[in-house]
């Protein structure tokens, strides 16, 4: 697509971002009848931000499909949410969430989008989350190909660096191109350009130096620059900027996009310790898919932000294999070495985890009572002696998969400014407003599904209001 | 034993595609991934071999080129899979055909078509040669029965033992580590699986040859050849049991079973491969592995050559042509049946031993 610097655009609807929410927003917005043109900061191959990494979205539903196993009613996708965030989420939006999130079934399967039963090794997901055929990027071409033939303009490399806001009433764009900045005019505005996870500093001015130990595990394209010409703006916020969706990944990751195959599943199976070879959390709390998201926090609040999960032989074939392979030794002390850690503190710290083992039968499949007893911290279940060679680690870092930091919106997705009025013709939807359903916590697949549904209404208003003469 | 460049690459992919198994339900190579957690070389020519490229899991993976994990598995596989029949195949001293499979099948193919030319011209009186012929037996009139049933019985027999015993070493390989009971259900999925190209849809879209829209045409192609090849090869059965059990010979009256097999397969090995070499040429280039070019084009074009040569001599019959038309015909079918354990074909055969054992280890994992 050539865009010249001299270039300027005018459309009824201006979407920023280029993910499922952005996309959601473009094919409905275009739908309606409105002219749409999608703004995408990364180039082709990584556009839609962490769109691309993601498998699956949760929805209620009434009754088994050919891919989910069972019902997820309402009011049980509702007490998860309560659960996961624990009560700090604005009611009213998420339970409007939750009753449109059914009908999203329907609706992004005939956007092309396709379904299959829930992936190998994805831990009781397949009753509540519906996976995408081919994972993430497959769903966001469906998106992209039905985008494209119904005649959504698309822009690669080009981020929105300002925006012409009067009295809560958007006007322009300013974009920044390969060649220059341009201008894009329109009646509607959809922010769906994501957190900003991959922007280092801002990071660093949430969580101070800690930060620098952090993996981003998706796009290193969400920088977060529309966020913060939003509320430069004058729209109002909402979220805490050290909220994040962050959970214990391979160290050995690269600094961004490293995606799902960094995760490991063994915690439970195995003891956590820091540099200086002391546990500090229960491992075996509850099943990992409840647990996993707690994890980047814990390890984030050790010292240098690293830490390491032992396990032994027997529990090396119970969990998903990952990307790298664990680092092994012949003993506990040797494996302790290798890690860099002092040998002797982390024989002692096994020593006594496996003296404290009280018997009982082992299995992963249900809460088994198999603890520790008299430790500073026990383990509360799948807790049995680490004592069969070879003995395995794999090195832990905090991964963030995404903030929370963004925009307040109301029922129509419309944001709000910082004065409560309702913004003329601004409209958000994604990973920037998902602060107003997720204050804390995480539940799988629920990021997929406030992009989808907050994704649509958003083009829906936004169309209406460009269109209204 | 130290592994080739593709065998080492294929692992790094598999490793990383097990850590993901996002395309499981795309086909059958990510399910029979996910039952490894190490992949040795048998490992690895099963999977390639399971592989059509079709490029669905390339377009839905979000580490693939320019990510830095550069995962491409539909060209790894089709590496792996070419290196695979060439080290298994016998006798191990000609699998340097392989490598330079479209040199060695066009110099074979002409070596044929000149040796039965330069025959028939020598055997017969230029007269004879050229006069216009179709009553019962004309055919054998140029070349004795006897004498073709010896030679095409005989390098028929010579393709199929070479095929057999690659099959078998690679058979052996699969069931190294594992050994799995051979049961007619596995071997019955299997023939569904493979008659239908079950996999060969991209997860149900078509093939990913073009990034924006998905077509079907590979699949479409490769039923034309696969059962025009099919019908021909029912066609010179018929005329077998025909000239045996009837006394009857060739040729034959047009409405009689073994044209009208011929020409419905002729057509069907005319459209096809024409049809496969242009998806070939349209092919985006990051799912073009052009090192096998050669080897693929190869075996199409000597299809589309025994097609067109065999309806040539079908529609020319009558005429002075047909005693050289019959000698071009034999020729590039000789040729055909000789090249065909050293060439495109065996990957039909190493396809539906790896959807057999496929399926034994579905069972054997209870799904």
């Amino acid at each position: 697509m050539s865009t010249g610097l001299a270039q300027s655009v005018d459309v009824d609807v201006l979407v920023v971002g280029g993910g499922n929410a952005a996309l959601c927003a473009a094919i409905s917005a275009r739908r309606a009848g409105a002219s749409v043109r999608v703004i995408e900061a990364a180039p082709k191959f990584y556009r839609g931000g962490n769109t691309r990494h993601t498998r699956n979205m949760r929805c209620a539903h009434d009754s088994a499909t050919a891919w989910l196993s069972g019902p997820y009613s309402e009011q049980e996708f509702w007490n998860d949410l309560l659960e996961v965030t624990q009560g700090k989420t604005d009611a009213e939006l998420s339970r409007m969430m939750i009753d449109r999130s059914a009908a999203m079934l329907d609706w992004i399967q005939q956007q092309g989008v396709r379904f299959q039963p829930s992936l190998g090794g994805t831990l009781s997901l397949g009753r509540t989350n519906s996976f995408f055929l081919g994972g993430g990027r497959a769903m966001l071409n469906a998106l992209y190909r039905t985008a494209e033939s119904l005649g959504v303009a698309v822009e690669y490399d080009a981020e929105v660096v300002d925006l012409t806001v009067t009295d809560g009433a958007f006007t322009s764009a300013a974009v920044r191109r390969q060649d220059g900045v341009g201008h894009i005019t329109a009646r509607s505005l959809v922010a769906a350009s994501g957190g900003f996870e991959a922007n280092l500093e801002w990071l660093r001015e949430a969580w101070g130096a800690t930060a620098d130990n952090f993996i981003i595990r998706g796009s290193p394209y969400n920088r977060g620059g529309l966020i913060k010409v939003l509320l430069d703006k004058g729209v109002q916020s909402i979220g805490d900027p050290r909220q994040c969706h962050a959970v214990a990944i391979d160290a050995r990751a690269p600094k961004f996009d490293g995606g799902i195959i960094t995760r490991l599943d063994c915690v439970v199976f195995g003891i956590v310790i820091n540099k200086h070879a002391q546990r500090f959390h229960d491992e075996g709390e509850d099943f990992w898919p409840k647990r996993y998201a707690i994890w980047g926090r814990l390890v984030a609040d050790q010292p240098d932000q690293i830490a390491w999960v032992l396990f032994d032989a027997r529990s090396l074939p119970l969990f998903m294999p990952s990307l790298y392979p664990p680092i092994s030794a012949a003993t506990v002390a040797d494996l302790g070495a290798k890690l860099g850690l002092d040998p002797a503190a982390v024989g002692a710290t096994v020593t006594a985890f496996n003296r404290a083992c009280r018997p009982g039968a082992f299995d992963p499949a249900v809460h088994d009572g198999c603890r520790t007893k008299g430790l500073a911290v026990d383990k509360t279940n799948w807790a049995r002696p680490i004592d069969t060679a070879p003995f395995y680690a794999y090195p832990l870092r905090p991964g963030i998969t995404f903030t929370y930091l963004g925009v307040r919106v109301d029922r129509d997705a419309r944001m709000r400014m910082a004065d409560g009025s309702g913004a003329a013709n601004m409209f958000a939807a994604g990973e920037i407003m998902a602060g107003n359903v997720l204050g804390r916590g995480y539940a799988a697949g629920i990021g997929m599904t406030i992009g989808s549904v907050f994704g649509k209404i958003a083009g829906e208003e936004a169309a209406a209001h460009a269109l209204e003469r | 034993m130290r592994l080739s460049d593709s065998l080492i690459e294929a692992d790094r992919l598999m490793t990383i595609c097990n850590s993901c198994r996002y395309c499981e339900g795309l086909c059958a190579v990510f399910p029979a991934m996910e039952m490894r957690r190490v992949f040795a070389e048998g490992d690895l020519n099963l999977l390639a071999n399971l592989c059509h490229s079709c490029g669905a899991c390339y377009d839905a993976c979000q580490f693939a080129p320019p990510h830095e994990f550069a995962v491409n598995v539909p060209v790894a596989m089709a590496r792996v899979r070419r290196e695979s029949w060439e080290a298994y195949v016998w006798p191990a001293r000609f699998a340097g055909l392989f490598r330079r499979n479209g040199v060695a099948v066009a110099l074979i193919a002409a070596l044929s078509v000149a040796a039965f030319i330069a025959a028939f011209v020598a055997a017969h009186d230029p007269a004879k040669l050229f006069a216009a012929d179709d009553g019962p037996g004309a055919f054998y009139r140029m070349m004795p029965h006897n004498a073709m049933v010896a030679l095409f019985g005989g390098v028929f027999v010579y393709a199929v033992f070479a095929a057999a015993m690659g099959i078998r070493t690679f058979w052996r390989d699969l069931n190294q580590t594992h050994p799995l009971p051979l049961g007619a259900g596995s071997l019955w999925q299997a023939v569904r699986d493979a008659g239908s190209l079950r996999y060969l849809d991209g997860g149900g879209e078509g093939c990913a040859d073009d990034e924006v829209e998905q077509r079907d045409s590979r699949r479409l192609f490769h039923h034309l050849t696969f059962y025009g090849f099919l019908l021909c090869f029912a066609s010179t059965s018929v005329a077998t049991l025909y000239h045996y059990l009837l006394g009857r010979e060739a040729p034959y009256p047009w409405y009689d079973l073994p044209v009208l097999l011929g020409v419905a397969g002729g057509i069907g090995l005319v459209i096809g491969p024409i049809g496969l070499i242009a998806a070939r040429r349209r092919r985006r280039a990051d799912l073009k592995d052009l090192s096998q070019q050669g080897i693929d084009d190869a075996f199409t074009l000597m299809l589309l050559l025994t097609a067109l040569t065999g309806l040539a001599l079908l529609l020319l019959r009558a005429t002075p042509a047909m005693g050289l038309l019959l000698a071009a015909h034999l020729g590039v079918v000789f040729a055909l049946f000789l090249t065909l354990p050293y060439g495109r074909f065996v990957h039909g055969l190493y396809r539906f031993a790896a959807l057999v054992r496929h399926a034994q280890e579905m069972r054997a994992a209870g799904a």
